[in-house]
């Protein structure tokens, strides 16, 4: 295997039905080698029924998808000797201690015995596991489990991971933790397929994001693309007075065609998305003698991008936590 | 507050530039071992079984709790009634109850398979490139350690309530490979129930519907010849029967051939069939 194909995964009109439910209905995806590829949707989405396809545990009932070059139907040997998985649910043996954990997928994965200790040694430290090494997994903190269950599937390191949610239910400081781990991941040239409901996740880790809705993929591109096909960025404005803000907001809609007045009383926006238009359209407020106590240029958060896609927030949808496995247990 | 620091909010910086470059090398050193053989992952799926009993050891309860119950209840119970003295129907019934206790043992095998499946472990294992039938291998592999104590606390708690078999250490040990060897073979049926139930409790009762009877109509307990013809019929070819008699045969030195076979040969047909199937409902579960 010299040549790299240059497309990690390749997927065209996936389609798997529980029933009569379609959960994943048609699913493209394009994921370019050594790049996080964020696929991004509430529960029950069909996040979890495309991953489970791609790592070959489950198999499509129509479409077809390459990963790594091999087809995951014909060739489903050759793909799990390439990638590992993630799942959502903690894929570590609850009843076996850390280190245990590692030796077992060490053995299995053909390192011998001796060696096998060595690397769940290695990596019980690479993620402050060490203490913890002898330790039920039972008893583990949620995010230490998601720590080891990364540990996990890099006990060989795989040329593409998949990892299903892996920050859901964690505290702040562990989904830090997960991720620098994902960073360091990719920097290092392992492909991530990042299945997540939580948009500031993808924002901050994907290089692209698929935006997938009741199985199909509704929008797809980077993250900064997505939130610029939903509208262009905003000039938020906050006034010291705000019985200024009438007289704001006509100089705004003169210089940037439309405003918006914010629940705040001091505040107000237009959408502008270059940063020189809304430096002058700030000056002009100046000079109009508009006091100024801030001002800021964003782009619009990715919740702002799935009400605009759907029409709905995703929380909407989210009241079903378990929505994806649910589905494939009607199986 | 300390001034040499640079990071005043933060207390462990240093240890995570350290987690982070651990991080690194871990990621840098593995070159991929060649894929682990067939035996190598049954091996490690044994192993995981022997931690299960290191870590929980009350799993050990059924295979020697159980088993002593089993001898003391139906010695004394049976013993004088049947065959006019305990110690005479210890040595028609011990080999008996070595079947039976352990017969029952399999049907955990199918429990403890089905308990597994609820956990998210076994998608990292079915996503792993290991021999396909290697968890399921290696589980039963594991439980024929569980059903070997069990054989072992039923022959010693035997021979100290007088039980002697003709044939020495030598017999006990070849009933006892018998039984295990069956055992195994038997287990499949369970593993494949325990992947088509739903829950543990229905594969336990399914499990044991099935083996109860098919342990007591046999010749385990009593000797077939009082029985009405048609019972005697089905006593007669029911395998557990002809297990039970080629492991008193084996224990007491009058063995007959034909039935070690066709005991080898049941063992044989049934993990060719229910083996495969296992192994299919387990990639689909």
């Amino acid at each position: 295997m010299t040549t790299q194909p240059p497309l990690a995964i390749e997927a065209t009109g996936l389609v798997k039905s529980f029933g009569e439910t379609r959960a994943v209905d048609g699913v493209d995806l394009a994921v370019r080698s050594g790049t996080v590829y964020g696929v991004l949707g509430p529960n029950g989405a069909g996040k979890t029924t495309t991953i489970r396809m791609l790592a070959t545990l489950l198999r499509p009932d129509e479409g077809s998808a390459r990963v790594l070059g091999h087809d995951i139907v014909r060739d489903a040997e050759t793909v799990r000797e390439l990638v590992s998985l993630t799942g959502q649910l903690a894929s570590v043996d609850e009843d076996l201690s850390g280190h245990e954990n590692l030796v077992l997928l060490g053995l299995l994965l053909g390192l011998r015995r001796a060696a096998a200790k060595t690397r769940a040694g290695e990596l019980l430290a690479a993620f402050g596991l060490s203490e913890a090494a002898g330790k039920l997994v039972k008893h583990y903190s949620g995010g230490m489990r998601r720590r080891l269950d990364i540990a996990a599937s890099i006990v060989v390191t795989p040329q593409l991971m998949f990892l299903d949610e892996p920050t859901t239910g964690l505290d702040p400081r562990s989904r830090n933790q997960v991720w620098d781990i994902i960073r360091t991941l990719v920097a290092e040239g392992t492909t991530i397929l990042l299945c997540t409901q939580y948009l500031d996740e993808a924002d901050q880790l994907a290089d692209r994001i698929a935006v997938i809705d009741r199985g199909t993929v509704i929008a797809e591109g980077t993250p900064a693309q997505l939130k610029a096909s939903v509208g262009s960025g905003a000039l938020h404005v906050r006034l010291l007075d705000p019985e200024q803000r009438p007289a704001a907001a006509q100089l705004l809609e003169r210089d940037l065609g439309s405003v918006h007045l914010e629940p705040d009383p001091a505040g107000v926006s237009a959408p502008c998305s270059d940063a020189d238009r809304a430096a002058e359209a700030v000056a002009e407020l100046s000079r109009a003698g508009v006091r100024i106590g801030g001002f800021s240029l964003g782009q619009p958060s990715l919740d702002e991008v799935f009400l605009a896609l759907t029409g709905r927030t995703a929380e909407e949808q989210t009241e079903d936590p378990a929505g994806d496995l649910h589905e494939e247990q009607a199986a | 507050m300390s001034t040499q620091t640079t990071h005043p909010q933060t207390t462990t910086p240093p240890a995570a530039a350290e987690e982070a470059a651990a991080l690194r090398k871990a990621l840098a050193s593995t070159p991929r071992p060649p894929r682990a053989t067939p035996r190598q992952a049954a091996m490690a799926f044994g192993w995981r079984g022997m931690l299960k009993v290191k870590h929980v050891p009350e799993q050990l309860l059924d295979v020697t709790i159980t088993p002593v119950m089993f001898v003391l209840m139906f010695t004394y119970l049976f013993g004088g009634a049947i065959a006019d003295s305990t110690g005479e129907y210890l040595n028609y019934i011990l080999p008996g109850v070595l079947v039976m206790s352990i017969l029952f043992t399999t049907v955990y095998s199918g429990i403890a398979l089905n308990t597994d499946l609820t956990k998210g472990v076994v998608d990292r294992f079915r996503s792993l490139p290991i021999w396909r039938p290697a968890p399921l291998v290696g589980a039963l592999l594991g439980d024929t350690v569980r059903y070997l104590i069990a054989g072992t606390v039923i022959v010693v708690l035997g021979v100290a309530l007088g039980f002697r078999p003709d044939a020495g250490i030598g017999g006990v040990l070849a009933a006892m490979a018998l039984v295990l060897v069956f055992a195994f073979g038997l287990s499949w049926v369970f593993t494949t129930l325990g992947l088509l139930l739903r829950s543990p409790s229905a594969v336990m009762n399914a499990g044991f519907m099935g083996i109860f009877p098919l342990t007591f109509l046999s010749n385990v307990f009593v000797e077939p010849e009082t029985l009405p013809a048609g019972l005697k019929a089905f006593v007669d070819v029911n395998p557990i029967s002809i297990l039970s008699t080629a492991s008193r045969g084996l224990m007491h030195g009058n063995a007959d051939t034909s039935d070690i076979l066709i005991v080898l040969a049941t063992a044989a047909a049934l993990t060719a069939i229910f083996a495969p199937l296992t192994t299919r409902l387990y990639r689909r579960a």
